[in-house]
């Protein structure tokens, strides 16, 4: 086996098994933590396929923004201090049949498909992604923009506490 | 070898584990997460074409956009958890039945 094939198999590995811990675990603030693990070994994955760029944001954003905004959603909607995080499962029989039927549909896809195989040589992207960003994708960037701006408007204001209600 | 197909099998097992916890998870917060997992999944794929097709960085750019989108998401969303939260005391969806007639 070739470096790079055990290094995938170790990161898909710890994606995996973290992402089944979030899942499956019975207690809200180890699926939290577990989620953590989940997204560093994403961005690994991304390092393997040469998207540096984007391994570098999936560690800001996610790591820094969006797993710090679920822990505060875990810490305000729940007692911490008695530890009573609990977090049940409904029909679990046929979630796991869902489940796994997507799976197997999915992965038969995947495999069974001619993929092209032309190979694009690993290189720093970032610039190429900022000309991008600036040239071919300007409308869906300036969208994004707005898009962001106007969804934190929106949920300052779900949570605001009005007065007169 | 590890080819495209490697990836794409990673991330839907990766999608398939955000559907399980989607469907069985009764804790707010919990769905939240597993929405994440979901849209990791479809990132891993994006990046994935991106790298074994000629078509250049596309693929990379659009998997930015599915992260600010989810940033987006995650704010609005938790806003709602919270105000549920604030009226019914508990974190759980089967108790979001208000427009329930």
């Amino acid at each position: 086996m070739s470096g790079e094939a055990v290094v995938f198999w170790v990161f898909a590995a710890l994606t995996l098994g973290s992402a089944a811990v979030v899942v499956l675990s019975r207690t809200l603030i180890y699926s939290a933590f577990a989620l953590l693990a989940t997204f560093f070994g994403v961005a690994a994955l991304y390092v393997l396929l040469g998207a540096d760029f984007l391994a570098a944001t999936q560690l800001l954003i996610y790591v820094g923004g969006i797993l710090v905004l679920l822990l505060f959603g875990v810490m305000l909607t729940h007692r911490i201090h008695d530890l009573d995080l609990r977090s049940g499962a409904i029909q679990p029989a046929s979630g796991v049949i869902v489940a796994l039927g997507l799976f197997v549909i999915l992965a038969a896809l995947a495999l069974k498909t001619e993929w092209p195989a032309a190979e694009r040589l690993p290189a720093p992207t970032t610039a190429e992604i900022g000309r991008l960003f600036l040239g071919k994708f300007l409308l869906p960037f300036e969208a994004a923009s707005v898009l962001l701006l106007v969804a934190l408007m929106g949920a300052a204001l779900i949570v605001r506490r009005r007065r007169d209600a | 070898m590890i080819g495209v197909g490697h990836y794409l099998v990673v991330a839907a097992a990766l999608f398939s584990l955000g559907v399980l916890g989607l469907l069985t998870r009764r804790n707010a917060v919990s769905v939240l997460m597993s929405i994440e997992l979901i849209l990791n999944a479809a990132n891993v794929n994006l990046v994935a074409f991106s790298r074994y097709s000629a078509g250049g960085l596309g693929g990379q750019v659009f998997a930015a956009f599915v992260i600010v989108v989810a940033a987006a998401e995650v704010a609005v969303a938790l806003a709602i958890v919270l105000t549920l939260y604030r009226l019914r005391r508990t974190p759980n969806l089967d108790d979001a039945d208000i427009l329930k007639g």
